[in-house]
């Protein structure tokens, strides 16, 4: 009795240290859609753009333009066009399609950002070696995910 | 007032639609080297067991002008410089027999027709053979010499003089047969979706041919025109290596050059391409 109570106060400290972020295997989807923010605090579009438009981070303009991004050179167009993202999508929507977009687009080219199983040969980063399954994090941490969603919503025509 | 503007932004994105789509196709041009060799570039054909492509593209129409150019004449390309190279060791005893390749195969244009069939299955040793396997069987076998790395500048060099005296003839690999378990294999690691990013060779080089991932203008990934003289590198670059760094890009774990996985892979690309002229070596960014 006594040990449970204290690994309930355990998992809560941890989870309490980890600002109550949802862990990628712990993310659920509606139709594609993820209701909750991964990470309980509001997104901040300025930083969001960063990461869209950073070749470490999200990169999502190699495949994708966005009007928005003037000085952003070589924007790719494997993707749709994200102008007007934030007209055609909830909130919530853009969340799932930014945490593993094949929940929303069965076979789609564009990667998961917010997962860490089910690879095939996952490197360890782009150094062309074997990384340790146990070892993959996510691509994107779950505020950068909260960033890049309060981002696509900024985006109206 | 209202009609006008919505004139002109229709105006705006037609001109929009057309910077994009010229932007995006690939070039139109024809391919004649030293104003004699003429490259089959373009097919309006693939071949009926390659289900995802309807015509051929070498990678030679996704460059830009000036890279394309570079092919026009040897003087211009950079990779003629490893061509010669291997002229002068193709000349050279080596090894414990005394002998050079030309002790044994003469002129090096008596290669022509080697490199449209390569990789082929070499019956003697019952396995899938590259190009440089037979130059390394050679090697070691008849001359008693060292193996060469599959990446070393001499292989490379060979693998382009070789090439170059079969510019102009049509890849023509047999997937029949004995080569058929590996045109299989190979066929499977094309559509599989390696690393943390998820993709295939299939995904960027048959769904997106002629799309730009960043800067990328993203070709069918022939390997007609290897080995392709990188101006990035400032080298020759072989089929494998090339393989290797684009499934690294998938934040996978890659496959070494030599290995039976890209044996297999070499040949089901090289099929993709059946019909396209041999090109190498040839020029790319
Ligand atoms: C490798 C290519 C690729 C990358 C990288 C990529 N995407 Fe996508 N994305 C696509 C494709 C393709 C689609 C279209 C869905 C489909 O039908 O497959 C899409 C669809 C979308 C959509 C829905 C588009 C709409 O308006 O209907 C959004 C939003 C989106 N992506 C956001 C992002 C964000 C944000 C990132 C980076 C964090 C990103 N994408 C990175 C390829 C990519
Ligand atoms: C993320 C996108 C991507 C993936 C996945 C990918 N490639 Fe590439 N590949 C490129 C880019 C970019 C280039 C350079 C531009 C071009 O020629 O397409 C390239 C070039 C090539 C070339 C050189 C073509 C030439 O004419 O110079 C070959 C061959 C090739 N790729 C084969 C493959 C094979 C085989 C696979 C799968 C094992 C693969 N690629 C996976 C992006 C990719």
């Amino acid at each position: 009795m006594k040990r449970q109570i204290a690994a309930g106060l355990l998992m809560s400290l941890a989870a309490g240290m980890s600002f109550a972020e949802t862990a990628p295997g712990d993310v659920s989807y509606q139709e594609g859609a993820v209701a909750q923010s991964l990470t309980g605090q509001p997104g901040d579009a300025a930083e969001g753009a960063k990461v869209m438009s950073s070749r470490a981070l999200g990169n999502c303009v190699a495949c994708h333009t966005v009007s928005a991004m003037p000085d952003v050179a070589f924007q790719g167009n494997v993707g749709p066009t994200l102008d007007g993202a934030g007209d055609r999508w909830e909130e919530a929507q853009l969340r799932g399609i930014v945490s593993n977009a094949k929940m929303t687009f069965e076979g789609t080219v564009m990667p998961s950002f917010y997962k860490t199983s089910g690879f095939i040969r996952p490197g360890d980063g782009y150094t062309g070696k074997a990384i340790d399954p146990a070892a993959i994090t996510p691509i994107l941490g779950a505020q950068q995910i909260e960033d890049v969603v309060a981002y696509l919503l900024t985006l109206k025509e | 007032m209202k009609k006008r503007t919505l004139a002109t932004t229709c105006a705006a994105t037609a001109l929009a639609l057309v910077g994009l789509s010229a932007m995006a196709d690939p070039a139109e041009d024809e391919l004649v080297i030293n104003g004699d060799i003429t490259i089959v570039t373009h097919t309006t054909k693939a071949p009926d067991y390659i289900e995802g492509l309807s015509e051929q593209y070498s990678g030679w129409h996704f460059r830009e002008d000036d890279t394309r150019d570079m092919e026009r004449d040897d003087f211009d390309n950079p990779g003629m410089l490893g061509v010669e190279a291997a002229r002068d060791s193709w000349a050279e005893a080596d090894g414990t027999e005394g002998k050079s390749c030309a002790s044994c195969h003469n002129e090096p244009e008596s290669m022509a027709g080697v490199r449209p069939v390569m990789p082929k299955f070499n019956t003697e040793k019952g396995e899938m053979y590259t190009l440089e396997m037979y130059i390394n069987q050679c090697r070691t076998e008849r001359m008693g010499a060292e193996a060469w790395g599959w990446d070393d500048a001499a292989m490379v060099n060979m693998t382009a003089l070789i090439s170059s005296v079969s510019r102009g003839m049509p890849v023509n690999v047999a997937i029949d047969g004995p080569a058929a378990p590996y045109w299989e294999q190979g066929k499977e690691m094309y559509y599989t979706r390696y690393g943390q990013l998820e993709l295939s060779c299939a995904n960027c080089h048959e769904q997106n041919y002629g799309n730009h991932i960043r800067a990328d203008h993203l070709s069918q990934g022939q390997t007609n025109a290897f080995p392709t003289y990188r101006l990035k590198t400032a080298s020759l670059n072989s089929i494998h290596n090339r393989f290797k760094g684009c499934i690294r890009d998938t934040r996978a774990e890659t496959f070494k050059p030599g290995s039976a996985e890209f044996i297999a892979l070499e040949l089901y690309v090289a099929s993709r391409g059946n019909g396209l002229s041999v090109e190498g070596p040839s020029v790319r960014n």
